[in-house]
């Protein structure tokens, strides 16, 4: 192909790209002079490069849109919708031809009569708009030069039958630009932009991963012999490689938006042809990343983006209907977040119903009936990303095309990405993507097991822990799994081994626990050795074990042999312990979740023997550690037992009074601590940690029990910690600093529909110096509220039945009156988008559920600046 | 050495076939798809793969799953002292290795003497190959590799 030529296409395709957002930028903001002038240079520049390359089919309708531009430019004309959709028209077909041109090298035959008439309406709409036509232009220049004499049309200031409009403001006569703006604009490029093919840059980086190889290999060759000369070269190669290695990685990062510019399009003709109204709004177009995975993720984008605009957002009937403004919007967020890109894409449209897909799912046998009762909200969403699960009909109401959600899945999972979605009926719709940066080189950790090497990727990696022969009794066996006691949590831990059926011919001395993170949750990966870390490249595992979950790849180290790179998110599903269950599995848990109400969630729970006849039970969140003390480390003082803890004396309560605590070797103790204090519950013996509800089905007499439930369908008594913190400190809430407590009480209105979780945190926040009343449903809250309840802090639970948290909310900010109640939320939906709808929502604060602490720290910093100023 | 092409007819064209043994059976695969045919290579096992893949080798940094052939064709497993053979098959853009006991000549057939596979044949067998050839002394099975990589490989 000629250079110019192919000169012309690539620097064509890229300016079209653009205008197709600088029209609808147009559209909406007609009085915006930038995108107007964009558009107009970009059709300016085509038609004048036409020119030069004999291209007059495409001059012919470049110059007709060129010259409806001009007029807009000029004022004459306005911009409308019908006028922008004949710009754009004239835009696909010239698009058209330079495809074509791109195959055949010549203009396809046909003509755009149609398009240029379309376009003359707007020209003779105007009067006296018509310009000459690239011929009659050029005959106008070669006469001129061929008759010096001044042409009439430059020397004759008002000559409106020739003259183009706009011809004083700049020189936009056709012929003269063709000459001067093509070259002009090349020496523009060659200055600091080098076009290079996309094949070469994928062959550096190939050779680079090699040379980063061949660096490792050197690297251990040297590191054996301090002494030899090759020390310092290599080490001055390792630098040069790791410099080359990055910069050849940022060779194939572009910035996000080039996958966003299709999209304004999309939405504009969407919008259209189904007569809503919707603004797309892009945020974080310049977020870079690895140009593989920007095309993976191009089309499940724009997949994601119609489904937005054809099924969430509704028309402006619709819209307003619902008390919505009549124009809907999609927000297209991207930003870095640790080594991950963050892409959400969420509309003000009307949701997903989640019974509707509660029915389909049902309907289609992906759950049975029972268990989709029991199955939340968020884990009946996750059936739209079932194979086949179409959600155009039945659930959106709208009949088109496919929606496909398992693609995007499917999609964004192979380049090791995640997808959430989240949805409000009624109100909207988030899709939140997570993307690795690139995929070709990572920073992982090798770790040793049973004999066999692996890589564990960085990212995924929070902290090592080493484990010695004396720390082993950290290590909790509880029922079969082991847990670890890391600071004030209780870590699950996946031996390695175990997980992959390796054999180990000997047990190590020492262990070392790779605390990985996937999502919300955290566990530990047993390994027996931790090597190294390394800059590795990441090579596709083949498609037979591409099934297996736990590897995210292989890859090939210093001394030229293959390891396989762990997939932590993988590992966490295959141990069962990630939070994200698949909507599959949930479909087999079926039978535990028969048993569950729809609105309680389960809890993992441990249960002890305290000497009663029922077994002792507590959630496993209040727990800050099991120890066990031998008899003697008892004291006995000041009429109570303690012992000596971490630097300081920690009182120990039997949980039985009739229990005697030295009368056994060594005895099991559960530490609670609130952040201030801390006491340990003595107790004969820890039972087991399951998961189940906390469903409180009859309260208790005896003090220090909260109340009965059934758990494993055994009568459980669940203990109230905060009655044992109290006996243990008798006088702490004396010592509560709760300002000038005589003047103002702060009131707590708790609404939660769990009892358990009011009778675990109404006594906390009491002690804390409040004054705490409670509610059992949003109903009751409000009812409290519009009946003149006082209260400064209102802490509510978002999933309840009747009127959930967030409505409870809104029903509160919009309601004057009520306007200095500050609201705290309190879920295990803890996503930025679940705090996203909360803060939109009303609420001051979104807290995780379960951590009284953070729950008092938080109502007493909101109330701070009040107790200050009283 | 090349077999002479045992074919009835004389206008068929002639393929050719690089020949491998497994116990005492001769397999072939078309020489096209043979990249190259290597020793004894180092293999990195992949635990929780299924029971044939061998694992990965690394062939100059390319990354090539074995299969150890018996395996998926459930013979009996080869004795440890005897030889392994690596024979490197490209198929839609991805290496693979078929570890085998020993590696033949490269032999032209003609393709009108590629007969049915005998439906008496084990069923895996049966798929796993396209044909099969009669020579003078032995029955060569022509190996379908598509279908071969198809097979469960877990037995």
């Amino acid at each position: 192909m000629d250079d110019l030529l192919r000169d012309f296409l690539m620097e064509s395709a890229e300016n079209l790209g653009r205008l197709d957002n600088d029209l609808v930028d147009l559209e909406r903001r007609p009085d915006d002079p930038t995108p107007l002038h964009s558009v107009f240079r970009t059709i300016h520049t085509i038609k004048g490069t036409c020119g030069f390359l004999g291209l007059s089919r495409l001059e012919l309708l470049a110059h007709s849109a060129e010259s409806v531009l001009d007029l807009l430019r000029s004022g004459r004309l306005q911009v409308r919708d019908s006028l922008i959709s004949d710009v754009l028209a004239s835009v696909d077909r010239i698009k058209h031809i330079l495809d074509v041109l791109e195959q055949t090298e010549a203009e396809p035959d046909g003509t755009d009569a149609d398009i240029v008439a379309r376009l003359d309406v707007w020209l003779d709409s105007v009067p006296d708009a018509r310009r000459p036509t690239p011929f009659e232009a050029i005959a106008a220049i070669s006469s001129y030069a061929e008759e010096t004499p001044v042409p009439e049309r430059q020397s004759v200031t008002p000559a409106p039958a020739v003259a183009p409009v706009g011809a004083e403001s700049d020189n936009t006569s056709p012929a003269v630009d063709a000459t001067d703006a093509g070259p002009d604009h090349r020496t523009h490029l060659a200055d600091s932009t080098l076009r290079v093919g996309v094949g070469l840059l994928d062959e550096l980086m190939n050779l680079v991963g090699e040379l980063a190889l061949s660096r490792n290999q050197l690297i251990q060759l040297a590191g054996a012999n301090e002494q030899s000369e090759f020390v310092n070269p290599v080490q001055h190669l390792n630098r040069v490689t790791t410099d080359l290695l990055d910069a050849v990685l940022r060779t194939r990062m572009q910035p996000i938006g080039n996958a966003w510019t299709k999209l304004p399009r999309v939405v504009r003709d969407l919008a259209a042809a189904s007569g809503k109204q919707i603004t797309l709004s892009m945020h974080g177009a310049e977020t870079e990343l690895d140009r593989q995975i920007l095309q993976a993720i191009q089309d499940p984008l724009t997949h994601m983006i119609r489904n937005s605009a054809d099924h969430g957002v509704e028309t402006p009937e619709a819209r307003r209907a619902s008390g919505k403004t009549d124009g809907g919007t999609i927000r297209l967020v991207a930003r870095h977040e640790g080594g991950h890109v963050i892409i959400e894409i969420s509309d003000d449209g009307r949701g997903i119903n989640v019974d509707s897909v509660r029915r389909k799912a049902i309907e289609r046998g992906l759950v049975r009936a029972d268990a989709a009762a029991a199955l939340t909200d968020a884990q009946v969403l996750r059936f739209i990303f079932e194979p086949g699960f179409s959600t155009a009909d039945k659930v959106t109401n709208v009949s088109g095309r496919g929606v496909g959600m398992d693609v995007v899945r499917s999609n964004i999972e192979a380049i090791g990405g995640s997808v959430e979605l989240h949805s409000e009926h009624g109100r909207g719709t988030t899709v939140r993507i997570r993307i690795p940066l690139t995929l070709a080189i990572i920073s992982a950790l090798l770790v040793g097991t049973a004999g066999e090497t692996f890589a564990v990727p960085q990212i995924g990696i929070v902290e090592l822990v080493r484990v010695t022969e004396e720390q082993r009794h950290l290590v909790e066996l509880v029922h079969g799994a082991q847990f670890y006691r890391l600071r004030d949590t209780l870590l699950p831990l996946v031996p390695l081994h175990t997980l992959l059926r390796l054999e180990t011919t000997s047990p190590s001395e020492t262990s070392s626990i790779v605390v990985c993170q996937v999502g919300d949750t955290r566990f530990g990966l047993v390994v027996d050795e931790v090597f190294d870390t390394a800059e590795i490249v990441v090579k596709p595992i083949g498609r037979l074990v591409k099934h297996l979950q736990a590897y995210a790849g292989c890859t090939i180290t210093g001394d030229g042999r293959v390891i396989m790179i762990l997939d932590p998110a993988g590992v966490a599903s295959m141990a069962t312990i990630s939070s994200r269950s698949s909507a599959e599995r949930d479909a087999q848990e079926e039978a535990e979740a028969a048993r569950r109400t729809a609105d309680d969630a389960t809890e993992t729970v441990l249960l002890f023997d305290a000497g009663y006849e029922a077994l002792q039970a507590v959630p496993l969140a209040v727990v800050a550690r099991l120890e066990e003390f031998a008899a003697d480390a008892f004291e006995q003082a000041d009429g109570q037992y303690l012992v000596q803890y971490r630097g300081s004396l920690m009182p120990i309560l039997p949980a039985n009074p009739a229990m005697q605590l030295t009368a056994v070797p060594s005895r099991p103790v559960i530490v609670f601590s609130d952040g201030q204090r801390t006491i340990g519950l003595a107790v004969e013996a820890i039972r087991d940690i399951v998961e189940d509800q906390l469903r409180i089905e009859r309260r208790a007499q005896r003090p220090g029990v909260l109340g009965v439930c059934v758990i494993d369908g055994r009568a459980t008594e669940v203990i109230d910690t905060d009655h044992f913190l109290r006996t243990a400190f008798p006088d702490w809430h004396r010592h509560v600093p709760s300002g000038d407590a005589a003047t103002h009480v702060p009131h707590v209105l708790l609404v939660d529909d769990s009892r358990f979780f009011l009778g675990l945190l109404a006594p906390a926040l009491r002690t804390a110096g409040f004054s705490v009343s409670t509610a059992t449903s949003g109903d009751a809250a409000l009812a409290r509220l519009d009946a003149g309840e006082r209260v400064d802090v209102l802490v509510s639970d978002i999933e309840m039945a009747g009127l959930d948290g967030y409505s409870l909310a809104r029903a509160i900010r919009t309601r004057p009156q009520h306007r200095a109640v500050r609201l705290v939320a309190l879920t295990t939906r803890n996503s930025a988008e679940d705090r996203a709808l909360g803060v939109s929502a009303g609420f001051d604060q979104y807290l995780p559920k379960y951590d009284r602490d953070t729950v008092v720290a938080t109502v007493r910093n909101l109330l701070a600046p009040e107790q200050a100023a009283a | 050495m090349t077999y002479p092409a045992s074919g009835r007819g004389s206008t068929a064209t002639l393929s050719e076939y690089v020949t491998f043994r497994l116990a005492n059976q001769w397999l072939g695969i078309p020489v096209d798809m043979v990249q190259e045919v290597l020793m004894a290579q180092r293999i990195a096992r992949v635990p929780m793969a299924p029971t044939a893949i061998a694992g990965f080798l690394n062939l100059r940094g390319q990354i090539v799953t074995a299969i150890d052939v018996r395996s998926t064709l459930a013979l009996p497993a080869r004795d440890p002292s005897d030889g392994v053979m690596n024979v490197v098959v490209r198929q839609d853009g991805e290496l693979f290795a078929f570890m085998v006991d020993d590696v033949g000549d490269v032999v032209a057939v003609n393709d009108d003497a590629l007969e049915v596979t005998p439906a008496t044949l084990d069923a895996r067998w049966r798929t796993a190959c396209q044909g099969i050839v009669r020579r003078d002394d032995d029955l060569l099975l022509i190996l379908d590799v598509q279908a071969f990589l198809r097979l469960d490989h877990t037995a």
